[in-house]
């Protein structure tokens, strides 16, 4: 039970994905004009990192470490991740028109991103079970659901504001995520 | 590393794939959503911009609607009658008219006709303006001239005039989409017919003549274009008028009487009747059909077109000898200073203008 509290803060906030580790940084620029759109991505990034962390963990443990195939884990895992999205791309469409409406954009987006491999790579070199590695996944696709909506809040007002106009668009927004991250490093000492 | 070593890497990763690719067609069989080919075949017409101006999410909700029998096949803003056509080719339906709708702005209130309440220093945005003390023109309905319509549009159709300060559309440009429709707090952009010639140029509701104290552009709810039209596709609403824009011949006789220059109309492109006498028989139909007394002559003689002429082009079509054709004017009348001349506009020897029939 502790173990698990220390990974959800340490996940969520001190070792947050976008913020301290800069996984996943293509989406959190793009996808954070919008607040709305923003947790959209957000959600579906928990989505897949929660699955993808489930069916990476039994991947490695049953059919990479008994045929000492470890090496083989990034392709391995891409592998499952872009078929893992596919299928879950396919039932959902099926299954739940109004959530595949919600997510449908950002569903392919996130089958190829970093983030998605990064924590399926974490969980292996960390050594989680089955378990942790789960809670390992939906608690950092949680704090990259946290750290993508507070960027789109904040940029949401810096593009009604009045910047002078070289620090508009992009550099603004650079900016920003610069000195969010310098304030996310204030949780370093936490764990 | 092994020759075994590598075999059983490569048999692995290709199992891991069979087994991948066996599931995804598993799961494709089972979970496939069935597809409507007349979806598919109206989706290939249409432009792809999802811009959802149909009202549908997107062309794939548009396309499958249409197939579906829900939606009419042109309410596609973007592809317009050609695409509307092919969609109509699909679903053995007749296409009709579909008349280009751009979006107008029914505000006049730039700098020089409208003033500004004070200095603004807020947000450079209409909606955050809006919010303040009733905008920060003089007309509380006015256009702001802050961009959110600019900043709206997917298509690069809306600007605001640097000189003007207020948002100045591209109809070329202009796809229909309405997103500066939905954009705008003031709610000055409205839809209308791209092909109009007249516009009704304001949208403030209030009456009488006080109004010019605010905007001297301002509409008066004076009614004198109702009374000038001769097609009656005018009526008040609102406050203001409202064109129906199928009766509407593009006369500009509406824009001729208005006393604040409300109703704008395009007068660079007027045109006026020319009889031509080596045709004319002098059969006074022309004359009978003349709305507006522009055309003199008794039977049997050359008829002639005067000043009055408004370019409507009723003679043109019911002329039995096609003697009558529609030139670029000749005179062109001085409609910059309106409120002068609305009371004469030309000089009509036979009766004045706007007395009708």
């Amino acid at each position: 039970m502790n173990e698990i509290l220390t990974i959800l803060i340490g996940s969520i906030f001190v070792n947050n994905f976008a913020m301290s580790r800069f996984y996943g940084i293509c989406p959190f620029l793009g996808v954070s004009k919008k607040l709305e759109t923003a947790f959209g991505m957000g959600m579906a990034v928990t989505f897949v990192m929660a699955a993808a962390s489930l069916v990476a963990y039994l991947v490695n443990e049953f059919l990479l470490i008994p045929f000492g195939l470890t090496y083989l884990q990034t392709i391995a895992f891409i592998l499952v991740i872009a078929v893992l999205v596919q299928i879950v791309e396919m039932v959902i469409k099926k299954m739940s028109p109004g959530l595949y409406q919600a997510l449908g954009v950002y569903l392919p987006l996130i089958t190829t991103n970093c983030a998605v491999l990064g924590v399926a790579q974490l969980n292996v070199t960390e050594g989680y079970n089955l378990i942790l590695s789960v809670v390992n996944g939906v608690a950092s696709a949680l704090g990259y659901t946290l750290s993508i909506c507070l960027f789109a809040g904040i940029r949401e007002r810096l593009a009604l504001g009045n910047m002078p106009k070289w620090m508009e668009g992009f550099t603004g927004a650079m900016i920003t995520a610069g000195l969010m991250a310098v304030a996310f490093n204030g949780f370093s000492g936490l764990i | 590393m092994s020759i075994i070593a590598i075999l059983t890497a490569a048999i692995v990763i290709s199992v891991l794939g069979l087994a991948f690719g066996a599931l995804l067609g598993v799961t494709d069989r089972v979970f496939r959503t069935p597809s409507n080919p007349t979806a598919d075949a109206l989706r290939e017409c249409l432009p792809g911009a999802n811009c959802g101006a149909c009202g549908y999410p997107g062309c794939d909700g548009y396309a499958v609607a249409v197939a579906e029998g829900k939606a009419p096949v042109g309410a596609c803003a973007v592809g317009g009658a050609p695409c509307a056509a092919k969609m109509a080719a699909i679903m053995g339906v007749d296409a009709g008219e579909t008349v280009r709708m751009v979006a107008t702005v029914a505000c006049q209130g730039s700098a020089e006709h409208c003033g500004d309440k004070g200095e603004y220093q807020g947000m450079t945005d209409c909606v955050a303006a809006s919010l303040v003390n009733g905008g920060t023109k003089l007309c509380q309905y006015a256009c702001l001239g802050l961009g959110t319509c600019e900043r709206a549009c997917p298509f690069d159709a809306i600007h605001i005039d640097p000189l003007k300060k207020i948002a100045v559309v591209d109809k070329e440009k202009c796809q229909g989409c309405k997103k500066c429709v939905a954009a705008c707090p003031q709610h000055v952009l409205s839809m209308q017919p791209a092909d109009r010639v007249v516009t009704v140029g304001c949208h403030n509701p209030e009456k009488g003549v006080a109004l010019k104290e605010k905007c001297d552009r301002a509409c008066i709810a004076c009614e004198a274009c109702v009374k000038a039209c001769n097609f009656d596709a005018i009526v008040m609403e609102n406050g203001v008028p409202k064109i129906d824009y199928q009766k509407c011949v593009g006369c500009m006789a509406c824009a001729d009487a208005c006393p604040t220059g409300a109703m704008e109309a395009e007068f660079e492109s007027r045109k006026e009747a020319y009889i031509d006498p080596s045709k004319c028989v002098g059969c006074t139909l022309c004359t009978k059909q003349c709305k507006f007394d522009a055309i003199e002559g008794a039977l049997k003689q050359t008829h002639k077109v005067l000043g009055a002429c408004t370019g409507c082009g009723l003679c043109a079509e019911k002329c039995p000898k096609h003697a009558i054709t529609m030139r670029d004017r000749r005179a062109p009348r001085n409609k910059m200073d309106k409120v002068k001349k609305a009371a004469a506009p030309v000089k009509a020897p036979v009766k004045t203008p706007e007395s009708g029939k």
